[in-house]
């Protein structure tokens, strides 16, 4: 009689995966943030070689050439465009009301939103981080000290502060005859079209929300059994923030941070479109659209390329931070 | 309750100050002022001088923010404002025949229903879709209802408002371009009075509204979306359903209030966005609302305007805040708040 033949023995023993592996391979079957993610990655290239790709600079102008629109775009212009636009073969999207080419500023402008994202994420994130993981770490009376502060800063009004705190730099950098390191300072954020400053004032600001899920974060495992045990072979405090805590706490972090990037990239388009943005003649989307609403019964398509552009990123930074949340957490997906 | 609510109402009070003050202080110490120009053309330094004594700005600053607070006469000067904790928020710089008062009165009043209508709009929109989407789970109700919410999530106003425009205004031209609330009908100093409510109104009004609420209707219907999911799996509507209770009555009555708890938390912050929102959408439907005048007033060095609306800013959202943790305890009993 046969014995039936047991498994072969590999397929028995799972191959051990770590929790980030796993995490990534839940990633790679979600098609939808795959395809963000790709999309991301392929603006980011763009705006890395900007200079490359652009075929001119941002800052060229051609008077002759203002408002001029290639063939193609003209079904989305009013229908008796044909009597006024100016049509051109130079342009593959068309040129703004100064005669710049909308492509090169589009591309230029991606490093602008971008780098916000970027910069301004790891900004909130860092600082939120330390604070949090502090205050939940110490307990006691320094928690409730710093959570207070944390709870009147969340009183303020937000953007009113941003938008203020990003007209008095603007302010200090017209402002000539500071000396030292703050002219330094100015002259440095000149040289980033006056993005250094916002920077600073997006990520002095958003750290509080990032703040507030650190300390629930380590709350809910400092007491667990690992740290104890950390604590009983005698490791010090920063040692058990760093080598313990923080590789548990970072993926709801990183989750909520992917997710408050798009946050990120309307401020400064919102900002830009007031006015209180990058400096001119730096381009970035919320200032394009901004200068090209006065004519959107005209020339609709100025407004529309950096319109689409902004609305797909931040879906895309959308999905891709569902996806992570997913992959890194399956108990949230429902 | 009574008690939590005064307590919460004496905390709000230290808050308000800081943000004044970090207003007052940012705004003075910002160079240039709000006389360096009159017109096209600057002034001579005597003169600015001499309106900038006239409206104390040569005075120390703490002394400024003293008289800022507490008026003038109390100080013993003459007065040009009786203090911002006796209601007066001082004279406009650069408006120099309105007041800060005047301007928020007018103003307001457009800006509150333009927020308060998205609010309902948003609720309107974002409860019922993330309803029918977490009681159809995995069907293509529930597929086209979180698409769309990452798609509004994803649109900001400053890019809907013009798309808006474009399509509706001007491809289509159903609706007009701008200028809502240029002959608004108000009772209570907001709502618009039910027999003056005409086409005419609505058709201003559907695109500023549309294009500030739609975030926020999107990120409700997500939140009550996942909420009532989880809720639904909980034993006590199991427990509702052995009873033989109806269907509608266990979604409304038991899964319903309970899911909403998440929901209301992101409503502060909701609040919030929409107020702050108003910046663009004012700007670009050509509304006169409190945000388009603060941002006016940034450019113009108004420092009177600005702390005036700053604070405003900060009452409502403190306001809010409060509101939101109030319906917190009538929600979930097990709060209390002592």
């Amino acid at each position: 009689m046969a014995v039936a033949e047991l498994p072969q023995e590999q397929t028995l023993v799972r191959k051990q995966r770590s929790l980030w592996e796993e995490a990534f391979i839940r990633l790679v079957r979600n098609k939808v943030s795959v395809a963000s993610s790709i999309f991301i990655i392929l603006l980011a290239l763009a705006a890395i070689f900007a200079n490359v790709l652009a075929p001119y600079d941002y800052a060229e102008q051609d008077l002759t050439q203002n408002n001029a629109v290639p063939r193609w775009m003209l079904p989305i212009l009013p229908g008796n465009a044909a009597n006024y636009a100016r049509i051109t073969t130079d342009y593959p999207l068309g040129a703004d009301h100064l005669g710049r080419d909308i492509l090169s500023r589009v591309l230029y402008g991606a490093r602008v939103s971008l780098s916000f994202a970027v910069v301004a994420s790891l900004i909130s994130l860092l600082i939120g981080t330390l604070y949090g993981t502090i205050s939940g770490y110490a307990g006691g009376r320094i928690d409730d000290l710093m959570m207070r502060i944390v709870d009147f800063l969340y009183a303020f009004p937000f953007l009113v502060v941003v938008i203020l705190l990003q007209t008095y730099f603007k302010a200090l950098g017209r402002a000539s005859g500071m000396i030292g390191f703050g002219a330094k300072l100015l002259a440095f954020n000149d040289a980033m079209g006056g993005m250094l400053f916002l920077f600073v004032a997006i990520g002095l600001i958003n750290w509080i929300g990032m703040a507030r899920i650190a300390r629930g974060q380590v709350l809910s495992y400092k007491r667990k059994e690992f740290v104890e045990a950390a604590h009983a072979v005698g490791a010090s405090n920063s040692r058990i923030i760093i080598r313990h805590l923080l590789p548990n706490i970072i993926g709801p972090l990183i989750v909520a941070e992917t997710l408050a990037i798009p946050g990120y990239i309307f401020t400064e388009a919102f900002l830009s479109f007031i006015g209180l943005g990058v400096n001119p003649p730096t381009p970035s989307w919320g200032i394009m659209i901004s200068e090209a609403v006065p004519a959107l019964r005209s020339y609709p398509n100025q407004v529309l390329v950096p319109a689409i552009l902004l609305s797909l990123t931040t879906l895309a930074f959308n999905f891709m931070g569902d996806g992570l949340r997913d992959a890194l957490d399956p108990r949230m997906k429902q | 309750m009574t008690r939590y609510i005064i307590r919460r109402i004496l905390g709000f009070i230290p808050v308000l100050i800081a943000i004044a003050l970090f207003t007052f202080v940012l705004m003075r110490a910002i160079p240039g002022g709000p006389f360096d120009f009159a017109g096209d053309k600057s002034l001579p330094p005597q003169v600015v001088a001499n309106i900038e004594a006239k409206y104390h700005l040569d005075w120390p600053m703490w002394k400024q923010f003293l008289s800022y607070m507490i008026g003038d006469d109390l100080l013993g000067e003459e007065g040009i404002s009786r203090g911002v904790l006796r209601g007066d928020l001082g004279p406009s710089l650069r408006y120099r025949s309105q007041s800060v008062n005047d301007i928020i009165a007018t103003t307001f009043p457009t800006s509150a229903q333009l927020g308060f209508l998205s609010l309902l709009l948003a609720l309107m929109i974002g409860l019922p879709a993330g309803i029918i989407a977490a009681l159809n789970q995995n069907t293509w109700l529930d597929y086209s209802s979180t698409f769309g919410a990452v798609l509004f999530l994803s649109i900001p106003n400053l890019v809907l408002a013009p798309i808006l425009i474009w399509i509706f205004a001007l491809k289509l031209g159903w609706l007009p371009v701008a200028s809502w609330g240029a002959k608004p009908p108000y009772v209570l100093g907001f709502l618009p009075r039910l027999s003056q409510l005409n086409w005419d109104y609505v058709s201003h009004a559907l695109m500023p509204v549309f294009a500030l609420g739609t975030s926020s209707a999107a990120g409700i219907a997500r939140l009550t979306r996942a909420s009532l999911l989880q809720v639904i799996r909980e034993d006590y509507i199991r427990t509702a359903r052995a009873k033989g209770l109806r269907e509608r009555v266990v979604v409304v009555v038991h899964a319903l209030k309970n899911s909403l708890i998440p929901v209301v938390t992101v409503l502060g912050p909701a609040f919030a966005g929409l107020v702050t929102g108003t910046f663009v959408v004012e700007q670009i439907f050509g509304i006169n609302g409190m945000g388009k005048h603060f941002v006016q007033s940034v450019g113009n060095r108004d420092y009177q305007v600005i702390t005036g609306v700053t604070l405003v800013y900060g009452v409502i959202l403190v306001i809010a805040n409060l509101l939101v943790d109030i319906t917190y305890a009538w929600l979930d009993p097990r709060i209390r708040y002592d």
